[in-house]
């Protein structure tokens, strides 16, 4: 506690009280929403509006979840979003260490110009280029495959905020671990294998931690390329939850959204310092 | 290792660089393309229209409802955001039991997928749901949220402010851990209360992490789709019908290409002219960073 020398109108015992009060009134949109989707996913569909509204059910059925993968191909789903997302860190992991280190650390005519060029591509919302995009993936050939979900995330504003981070990270890195590298005869890729690369772990990580969920969260993409059913991601097949009417089918719904959620909620809390500040230089983004 | 070197600067760069053309810069220049050309669905043929996309965007009885919806949203994510955002930072920037655990509650969010939070707060906001449930118990007879114009509005904002906000929180904590506490030793001395601290010292040393922070806050709200499309479909009517999902809807529901480029172009022009400025404000207070 800090010493305060100005009077004050109540105790700190009752100051205390007030700040956790506040807390937890502010926490409640944050928190329930997640703990009452795992809560409903357990109910049956005629509790799911039960007034009053209420955690438990006397009843909790596990239905939900194996509906949910009897009325689509769910399991094929959650391997295609876990795959793009793992292909699209390894790559964006490669691409971008490259880039980074080269403007950071290498001298070449035009370097500057270049990474403004690169900077672009943060700059430039998805949703512009997606027409456009579509257009010339048709030509490709490659609408209705996941090439453009994995090939927009990694090279695109995603990559280039990676190579924004690594290039930020290298500018600070001390140089004499490299000359001394250099004067045992390692070449360029071999300071940037063995030297620089293990030394960029933090920073490689906050980029796969990012990287992950951006290709992880992708909507608009699978929206726009993908119509058959075994090949749509998560977020895509979340809202495909519905009866041949139209109607949402709550239950199963929220069951599919509680197995999307909670592994990387998991996830988080376990490693919750690296995506922290991960997210906190995403938000330094220009 | 000069000429050497650079080559291998080139061959590191190379990936990125031609990805950002390919996958950025060109579609940008074929969009600027479509923008000047009638495309027709069936043949696939373009046909030249010249100014006549642009000219349709004036006369677009939809386009200022958009606009409009489009400020309203960006307008009351930013305020609400920072607000919100600069409440939790200084609430949470003291030791006491639990900082960790509410800082980490109210991160969370940001980690849950936008469509499943989306779909999630869809169902609370039902009717029937538990949000009006909630304000059944204390006598209120909540409004159909999703269903008329104004609620909605304040649903998709609510709900995109809360699943963000801890963003935020996260840069103001960092800023505010950088106003050296001497500062607040001698206001302290002087005699000053708590609230002229903050308002004195603390907001203006740390408003250039407000100002940055609040331009990437419009720019993200700016391209919110997965929230819109999810919670509302841009309805009822127009009432949350934003820039970024009429562009969606102008191009892939009504397939017309060269009109939903041309709106996709005003949208890249709000950025752009947001991101400038971001840009240049950091340049300006660039010493003030760290």
């Amino acid at each position: 506690m800090r010493t305060e020398t100005a009077p004050r109108p109540f105790g700190p015992l009752a100051r205390r009280i007030a700040l956790y009060a506040a807390l937890i009134v502010l926490a409640a949109p944050f928190v329930i929403p997640t703990l009452w989707m795992v809560a409903s996913s357990f109910k049956p569909l005629s509790e799911i509006f039960a007034s009053p509204p209420s955690f438990f059910t006397d009843s909790p059925t596990a239905a939900a979840y194996g509906e949910a993968f009897a009325f689509q191909p769910f399991a094929r789903q959650y391997f295609n979003s876990v795959y793009i997302a793992l292909v699209v860190t390894l790559i964006v992991l490669l691409v971008s260490g490259l880039a980074g280190y080269a403007f950071a650390r290498i001298r070449f005519p035009g370097r500057n110009l270049l990474f403004v060029v690169v900077l672009i591509g943060l700059l430039v919302p998805s949703e512009v280029t997606i027409v456009p995009l579509f257009q010339m993936f048709k030509q490709a050939g490659m609408v209705n495959t996941h090439w453009p979900l994995i090939l927009v995330t990694a090279f695109a504003a995603p990559c280039v905020l990676a190579t924004f981070i690594m290039r930020q990270f290298f500018i600070a890195l001390p140089v004499e671990l490299e000359e001394a590298a250099r004067l045992d005869g390692l070449g360029r890729f071999g300071i940037w294998r063995r030297i620089c690369l293990p030394l960029a772990r933090p920073a490689l990580s906050a980029v796969a931690i990012l990287t992950f969920l951006s290709s992880w969260n992708l909507y608009l993409e699978p929206t726009v390329y993908l119509t058959s059913p075994e090949l749509f991601t998560l977020p895509q097949a979340l809202t495909r939850f519905t009866d041949p009417y139209g109607g949402e089918m709550w239950n199963t719904q929220l069951a599919a959204a509680t197995m999307t959620v909670v592994p990387v909620l998991v996830v988080f809390l376990i490693a919750q310092r690296q995506f922290v500040e991960s997210l906190a230089h995403s938000g330094l983004k220009g | 290792m000069g000429r050497a070197d650079a080559a291998t600067g080139y061959l590191f760069i190379a990936p990125q660089l031609v990805g950002v053309l390919v996958f950025v810069i060109v579609p940008v220049g074929l969009a600027i393309w479509y923008s000047l050309n009638d495309w027709n669905i069936f043949t696939g043929q373009l046909t030249y229209v010249g100014g006549g996309n642009y000219q349709a965007a004036l006369d677009d009885p939809a386009l200022p409802s958009v606009l409009g919806a489009t400020a309203v949203f960006s307008g009351g994510v930013v305020a609400l955001n920072i607000v919100l955002g600069l409440a939790l930072a200084v609430m949470l920037n003291r030791r006491f039991k639990g900082a960790v655990l509410f800082r980490t509650l109210f991160f969370s969010p940001v980690v849950v997928s936008v469509v499943a939070w989306t779909l999630v707060w869809g169902f609370l906001l039902q009717d029937n749901g538990g949000v009006n449930g909630v304000l059944a118990l204390v006598g209120v007879d909540g409004p159909n949220w999703l269903q008329n114009g104004p609620t909605a509005m304040v649903a998709v904002t609510f709900t995109q402010v809360v699943r963000s906000v801890g963003i935020n929180m996260v840069l103001f904590l960092a800023a505010l851990q950088g106003v050296p506490g001497e500062l607040y030793e001698a206001a302290r001395l002087d005699g000053a209360d708590p609230r002229r601290i903050f308002f004195r010292i603390t907001l203006p040393l740390i408003s250039p992490t407000l100002l940055l922070t609040a331009i990437i806050t419009i720019v993200g709200a700016l391209q919110s789709f997965a929230q819109i499309a999810v919670l509302t479909e841009g309805g009822p009517g127009l009432s949350t019908t934003v820039l970024v999902y009429y562009v969606f809807q102008q191009a892939f529901s009504f397939n017309d290409i060269g009109y939903g480029s041309t709106l996709a172009l005003m949208l890249l022009t709000f950025v752009m002219v947001l991101t400038v400025i971001q840009w240049q404000l950091r340049r300006k207070w660039v010493f003030y960073e760290d």
